[in-house]
């Protein structure tokens, strides 16, 4: 039941673009259905579309070359306020801190996931309730995770991740609040809360590896270390480029986890892309400069997804 | 889970073996035995903990911020009582209601959006297609700012939905990956069935919701919990959607317990376990949905 469902689903994009002979078939078994009558099925999704993405989209773009000014109209100044997005030297550090972090999670959130699948791969129920378990921080809601690993990261001596790090010898660490070390410790979270994502995809990659591969490259008299360099890894390579090309082009608009747990401080020492927009946007009220940082984030978005897309289709032809 | 798609060798079906694993743990090994069960330990407290301490520390009736456990000391309900005077139930409320009608507009446009991609033939189906594509390039983050404005004074109609669920509501409802999971599901039911019916002299709609619907559950399954987990999981929407802090979601309310001097951690972690119970639920019910999802999506692309 579960594979037949899974298999129904994988070619989803693909195959959602026409499927031309069956369709002149079904065309025929259907009378009674109005040309129109398929429109008046699309009309929900388009109608949100067009008010909650696109007109925003456009609007966006508009504000962008806009001094934004409530009741005293909106005035037109040209580039201005992209070339003050490019100026601002807090949205260098604000990008520069969100590819750090995107990086590092979805690189250590591929490794981890690696590692918690090869670790929890079996049959057993108890290796099930303890895959169970550790998929919880996937599901839920980021706000909750930040409050609670704010609590674990608290700076005294007596916090709880310092005083288990105390009890191996170690000093005490301001997590949040040192600004050489906040970035990472938000990295932390992003790759603790990525890892059991991972780990389902990378399992479902492992049942897919053949067992005889495994007993013939141990009448090879293969080392396990052998083993999964050259049958397990191989067999994981493609789930683990979508992985990483998903995770990258998520991670340009992180903004929960570094809003809860810093608020992009201290001193902007944490501070990414879309918490600088928010800052821009919503407290100093710089709509049109936010807007523009907002086209450029739509617009970096737009051209990662298209080289991610380049890379796995020159994949899918080899 | 996963485990149960694996083709054995017929040899292994009768005793299993270290060829079982990528790491070629061997079954009834002591040692082994005990290794696996430290490294499930292990696991366990990393992953787990910090969300079981949430639990227990919502019920502990603890002054100390930087004390966490993973069993109350001194059982309590006293930080939901402080909780209850700071409005939490307002906060669970909210996100209730924008969870529950969210989740179900979104399965409505889903189903109608994928039957039309799925079962008919038009004109300008790839254009379409070619915009729900293209709304995931348009994600609550990069069109905030906008957004705000928007909701604010909805073009052409004039109205505002700021202060409303609506203004969180609408816009998760149309989601292009629940659109497409719905599409790809219908395409792959046979034309025979459908055919029957028509035969039968049953309109489209009833074809759809009785005959089609009722097939395409492991599909609305998956819709169900991304849906859920994408809107429960909303933190700056609600920001931008709310006139007042008491429209809030409890995810974003949390933020404010939290800076509340005169309540301590355990009301925080109280609020924090509700706004947890709700994903908890979900999860639990649909868990099989969830896994589907995600490695349907991703093992092939």
């Amino acid at each position: 039941m579960t594979q037949q469902a899974g298999e129904a689903m994988t070619p989803l994009v693909q195959n959602a673009a026409s499927r031309p002979s069956a369709g002149t078939q079904r065309r025929r078994s259907r009378p009674q259905s109005r040309w129109w009558s398929v429109w008046l099925f699309l009309l929900p999704a388009l109608l949100l579309f067009l008010y909650f993405k696109f007109i925003p989209m456009f609007q966006g773009i508009q504000m962008s070359f806009q001094r934004v000014r409530p009741f005293l109209g909106n005035e037109w100044i040209g580039w201005s306020n992209y070339i003050a997005v490019i100026n601002d030297p807090r949205f260098h550090d604000a990008i520069i801190h969100t590819l750090i972090l995107g990086f590092g999670q979805s690189i250590g959130a591929v490794i981890g996931g690696l590692v918690l699948a090869l670790l929890l791969e079996g049959a057993s129920k108890t290796l099930w309730f303890v895959r169970t378990a550790a998929f919880l921080p996937v599901v839920t809601a980021t706000a909750v995770i930040g409050e609670v690993w704010r609590i674990i990261y608290f700076p005294a001596p007596n916090g709880f991740l310092n005083s288990m790090i105390g009890t191996v010898g170690l000093d005490p660490v301001r997590w949040l609040e040192d600004p050489g070390v906040a970035l990472y410790s938000i990295m932390a979270v992003g790759i603790w809360q990525g890892a059991p994502y991972n780990m389902v995809i990378f399992l479902a990659g492992l049942a897919g590896v053949d067992r005889s591969l495994y007993e013939a490259s141990a009448i090879d008299g293969a080392k396990l270390r052998h083993r999964l360099w050259y049958v397990t890894l191989p067999a994981l390579r493609p789930a683990m480029t979508i992985v990483l090309v998903l995770a990258a082009v998520r991670s340009l608009r992180v903004f929960t986890d570094v809003w809860v747990l810093t608020g992009g401080g201290p001193a902007g020492a944490t501070d990414v892309w879309m918490t600088r927009i928010y800052s821009l946007g919503f407290e100093r009220n710089q709509m049109g400069i936010a807007a523009a940082g907002s086209i450029l984030l739509l617009l970096a978005s737009v051209a990662l997804t298209a080289l991610a897309l380049l890379i796995t289709r020159k994949r899918a032809e080899k | 889970m996963s485990t149960t798609k694996r083709l054995r060798p017929a040899r292994s079906q009768v005793s299993s073996s270290s060829f079982d694993t990528a790491l070629g743990w061997q079954p009834r090994k002591p040692t082994i035995m005990l290794l696996r069960a430290a490294v499930c330990a292990i696991i366990l407290f990393v992953f787990a903990g910090p969300i079981m301490t949430i639990i227990a520390g919502a019920f502990d009736l603890n002054p100390d911020p930087t004390r966490l456990t993973l069993f109350p000391t001194n059982p309590s309900l006293e930080n939901f009582e402080v909780a209850t005077h700071r409005g939490i139930w307002g906060f669970f409320w909210n996100s209730l209601m924008i969870a529950g009608f969210g989740l179900l507009l979104q399965i409505t446009v889903a189903v109608t959006a994928g039957y039309a991609l799925a079962r008919r033939k038009f004109r300008g189906q790839a254009i379409v297609l070619g915009i729900f594509l293209a709304t995931m390039m348009l994600p609550e983050e990069v069109v905030a700012v906008p957004l705000a404005v928007v909701l604010g004074d909805l073009p052409l109609v004039g109205i505002s939905l700021r202060g409303t669920i609506f203004a969180i509501i609408l816009p998760v409802a149309a989601s292009a990956f629940s659109i497409l999971v719905m599409a790809a599901f219908m395409r792959d039911i046979p034309d025979e069935i459908v055919e029957a019916a028509t035969i039968d002299g049953a309109g489209e709609m009833r074809i759809l919701v009785e005959i089609i619907l009722p097939m395409c559950k492991p599909a609305l399954g998956v819709v169900a919990i991304f849906g859920f987990i994408g809107i429960w999981d909303q933190y700056l929407l609600p920001i931008i959607a709310a006139n007042r802090t008491s429209d809030y979601m409890i995810t974003v309310a949390l933020a404010s317990l939290r800076a509340d001097v005169q309540v301590g951690t355990g009301v925080l972690l109280a609020g924090a376990f509700l706004a947890l119970v709700p994903s908890l639920i979900v999860y639990l019910l649909l868990q099989n949905s969830l896994v589907r999802g995600i490695t349907s999506g991703a093992i092939k692309g």
